[in-house]
């Protein structure tokens, strides 16, 4: 009846996990008691969970991915902490099962399930705006692929109190993953909750390019696009050209483990080396995805808080375009090991190092921006230089481990994290921290606190610095990864700097939950009657803050490159039109939450092979899919006179500003 | 935020009745392309399997190979059912374009039957190959076979339920844009999985068999 589910799969034996789950579950009361306290189901219901409003989608995307960031850093933190306690013979306090599983759970949900949300969030709110678009082309498809990522979410996090998460590492390498040295569910959880959330973002890929290519205004030319909605596209084409590689992996490791298939077993003549080339030929383009818009909101933020257009505009999407293609031929530098040949080692090196070039093209065109500019020193300014310094030095690493023979040496050591962490960290992450800071009062109307969100980076940037810095020369000492304990007294000092610098790093992210809570403290002092709070170029701020559920009452017309400015230049920013048009907008619907809860309930069943209800699932997904597919009351228009009264509204508010 | 301005913006729509139907928007053009770039998607998944055909077709781990168990008779005529049944497919497309319901709806039919041959023929062959001892489980080439021939036969059958829905919504809706656009939509899958028959036939049956 249910499959290999017992109670025992519960594990009550672990103090950690329990008062964890405890926690979680407090929380979760109190949040579901103020909900219903403030009478606000059916304000969620209607107006957030089954929106299909990229605006809406796109916040919650963000508040899964700080939801998620703090689990993320939970897992972090264990692990700075275990290895500063457990050194010089002591075993700390996490024994190897539940470190191990640490490990690989903070590498899934920190990939997984915080930056890719944090970007899809920011890539939802901006680009249709950004492209004088009314929304996505697909909006009911927007909304599956988020219920999608929830119900990966959801089955990652109840690995925690029901049976366990994997235990081999965020790349699962087979055939440790195998069923032979992975009998229990760990591996399955991992499977099901990538391969839940990898359809949604190849979902949402091909839904923001037809959006792109389909829905801009039709005076934007390709080569007008803001840089931001160029970076995310190439970050779309990524996606759709490398997930379905992870979703065969998986696929096939899937097989493995469920029906006894030899792909990537020892014995039948499997070859677990061609799991490794696949993960990886999903998992190096997966890393330009997550870096590509980040560029692309530092490109943003520079050329607005210098006042000036970016400097080398058509180089910037040119540069990224190879970035994204070289993204794709590299994939073996992360196995050099592997013994494929001087010859193909050399290839793969040499590519690897090439990438340097467009990356180095995009720093010099940030440098050139801000050359005779007048820098702001705003908080989204701040994590653009972080990251121009920070990133320089990770990329250098990464040129050196491209070096197939320094790469034998530092292979699976520390400084291969360091210099992972280097790059997504001071670079995909600080780019979304700058973009969150950068855009939030588009999408809510007022500014964040500048003194909190200045302390946040400072905490982030120089506990950065003191995290990472000694993993760099615990890599040299010959320190490898995933260990649990250690016995080394040359290591043990460089273990507790990093330990500090995690807390340090916990602090800029305290601070900035601090900076949030603040600001909606204050949010009538730091309003933003504009929609333009920082002088902006692109469409995006050309509309209200928040723009009205129709992004735009009429259809910008593009000039330029940096559409808004010339429309400020012209003086035609905010002329209001002759006459308001019928606009017409997808209706509100559930069928993507229906559909996400089917898929929780599906990977939960499969998980644990209770097939009847894995088949129950699957029917219902299938059913409220028809259901949706006929239903025929998904749209509307919006009337003349009711966009006559919200834009009149927002005129008035500008007359005052 | 904004939603005493969507509230009473549901509440506004709702007055005004439904009285604009889907098809007055041209996003048909849309479907159509984003479906066309999911089948890339697709073809991309299905390259990796194809791949890993390639690196382990040889792993036999002392079982059978290709030669020994593909019968290319069988197979061929298999494979004639399936691209039959492209064709019969481009003529409901005909059908539906001049409009006419009971056309489309019959080579819709026979389209569905070719298909269901093909599947036929795939799970007899499959039914047939573990009964002899040579199942997915026996060596990583077979397990390679077994997972590429089947997830198209996968795709094949997800293709079939799909027709299945579009002949009841031509025979229910006639042919109204929005069943034209899924209608093409179909097609191109349908063709989409022909060809990458085609691909299978030749690399694993045809340069199997040699």
């Amino acid at each position: 009846m249910f499959g290999k589910l017992t109670l025992e799969a519960v594990p009550y034996h672990e103090p950690i996990v329990m008062v964890t789950l405890a926690m979680v579950a407090l929380g979760g009361l109190a949040l579901i008691a103020a909900i219903t306290y403030f009478r606000k189901w059916n304000y969620l219901w209607t107006e957030w969970l089954t929106s299909v409003d990229h605006k809406r989608i796109g916040v919650m995307y963000i508040v899964v991915a700080l939801v998620m960031l703090i689990r993320g850093f939970a897992d972090a933190m264990m692990m700075r902490s275990q290895l500063a306690l457990a050194t010089n013979g002591a075993l700390g306090y996490l024994p190897p099962d539940h470190y191990d599983q640490i490990f690989t759970a903070h590498g899934v949900i920190m990939i997984i399930f915080m930056a890719m949300p944090f970007m899809f969030g920011l890539m939802n709110i901006i680009v249709p705006l950004q492209i004088g678009a009314r929304d996505v082309a697909f909006p009911f498809l927007n909304s599956l692929s988020f219920w999608l990522l929830v119900a990966a979410v959801v089955l990652m996090n109840l690995s925690l109190g029901v049976g366990e998460f994997a235990r081999t590492g965020w790349v699962a390498y087979p055939p440790l993953s195998g069923l032979e040295y992975s009998p229990g569910v760990g591996v399955d959880y991992y499977i099901w909750a990538l391969q839940i959330s990898g359809i949604g973002t190849t979902l949402t890929a091909v839904n923001f390019l037809v959006t792109v290519l389909k829905m801009r205004a039709p005076t934007m030319k390709l080569m007008e696009m803001p840089i931001f909605t160029w970076t995310c596209t190439w970050a779309n084409v990524l996606v759709v050209t490398s997930f379905p590689i992870l979703t065969a992996a998986l696929g096939l490791l899937t097989l493995d483990r469920y029906l006894d298939f030899h792909f990537f077993t020892s014995d039948g003549g499997g070859n677990a080396m061609m799991y490794i080339n696949l993960f990886w030929a999903w998992g190096h383009p997966e890393v330009y995805i997550l870096i590509l818009p980040a560029f692309g909101i530092f490109s943003e933020v520079i050329s607005t808080f210098t006042g000036k257009r970016l400097f080398g505009y058509k180089s910037m999407i040119y540069a990224s375009g190879v970035i994204a293609f070289l993204g794709f031929i590299v994939w073996l530098h992360h196995f050099f090991t592997m013994g494929s040949g001087a010859n193909v080692n050399a290839f793969f090196g040499i590519a690897t190092m090439v990438i340097s070039v467009p990356t180095g093209v995009k720093l010099f065109n940030w440098l050139f921006t801000i050359y005779r500019g007048r820098l702001h020193f705003t908080s989204p300014v701040l994590w653009t230089l972080g990251f121009m310094v920070t990133f320089t030095i990770g990329g250098m690493t990464g040129v050196l481990m491209a070096v197939p023979g320094a790469d034998f040496v530092l292979h699976n050591s520390l400084f291969l994290i360091a210099h992972f962490h280097n790059t997504i960290i001071g670079g995909a992450v600080f780019g979304y921290l700058a973009g969150f800071t950068f855009w939030f009062p588009k999408v809510f109307g007022f500014k964040l606190n500048e003194k909190w969100g200045k302390a946040s980076f400072w905490f982030w940037q120089i506990g950065f610095y003191f995290a990472f810095v000694p993993l760099y020369i615990l890599g040299f000492l010959g320190m490898t990864r995933r260990l649990n304990h250690t016995d080394n007294p040359d290591w043990t000092p460089w273990l507790y700097v990093a330990c500090i610098g995690a807390v340090l790093i916990l602090f800029g992210i305290l601070c900035q939950f601090i900076q949030v809570f603040v600001s909606v403290r204050d949010r009538k002092k730091l309003v933003d009657e504009s929609g333009d709070p920082w002088n902006a170029h692109t469409l995006e701020w050309a509309t209200s803050s928040p723009p009205p559920f129709y992004n735009f009452a009429t259809t910008p017309v593009v000039h330029d490159i940096d559409a808004f400015t010339d429309m400020k230049e012209k003086g035609i920013a905010y002329d209001r039109p002759a006459k308001y048009a019928p606009i017409h907008m997808p209706r509100n619907t559930s069928a993507g939450l229906i559909i996400g809860a089917f898929a929780t309930v599906g990977g939960f069943a499969a998980i644990w092979h209770i097939w009847w209800l894995a088949i129950v699932s699957l029917v219902g997904i299938i059913a409220a899919f028809l259901v949706r597919a006929y239903d025929n009351d998904v749209d509307y228009y919006v009337q003349p006179a009711e966009i006559e009264r919200l834009e009149s509204a927002h005129l008035a508010k500008l007359a005052k500003a | 935020m904004t939603s005493h301005v969507i509230q009473s913006h549901v509440a506004h729509a709702a007055a005004h009745g439904h009285d604009h139907e889907h098809e007055h928007h041209d996003s048909g053009g849309s479907t159509v392309f984003g479906f066309w770039l999911y089948l890339m998607t697709d073809c991309i998944l299905f390259a990796s399997v194809f791949a890993t055909y390639a690196v382990l077709f040889m792993n036999t781990a002392g079982g059978v190979s290709g030669r020994d168990i593909f019968e290319l008779d069988f197979v061929l005529v298999e494979t004639f059912a399936l691209l039959l049944s492209s064709i019969t497919y481009g003529f409901a497309m005909i059908a539906a374009h001049k409009g006419n319901k009971g056309g489309a709806t019959r080579w819709l039919l026979a389209t569905f039957l070719l298909g269901a041959v093909f599947i036929s023929m795939e799970v007899y062959e499959f039914h047939h190959l573990v009964a002899a001892g040579h199942g997915p489980s026996s060596s990583a080439f077979l397990s390679a076979f077994f997972a590429l021939v089947g997830m198209h036969g996968l795709h094949v059958a997800a293709g079939m339920l799909w027709m299945i829905v579009m002949i009841v919504e031509v025979n229910r809706r006639g042919l109204a844009p929005r069943t034209m656009t899924r209608l093409t939509c179909l097609s191109l899958f349908w063709h989409f999985l022909d060809i990458v028959w085609i691909c299978v036939f030749t690399v694993v049956y045809l340069m199997g068999a040699l």
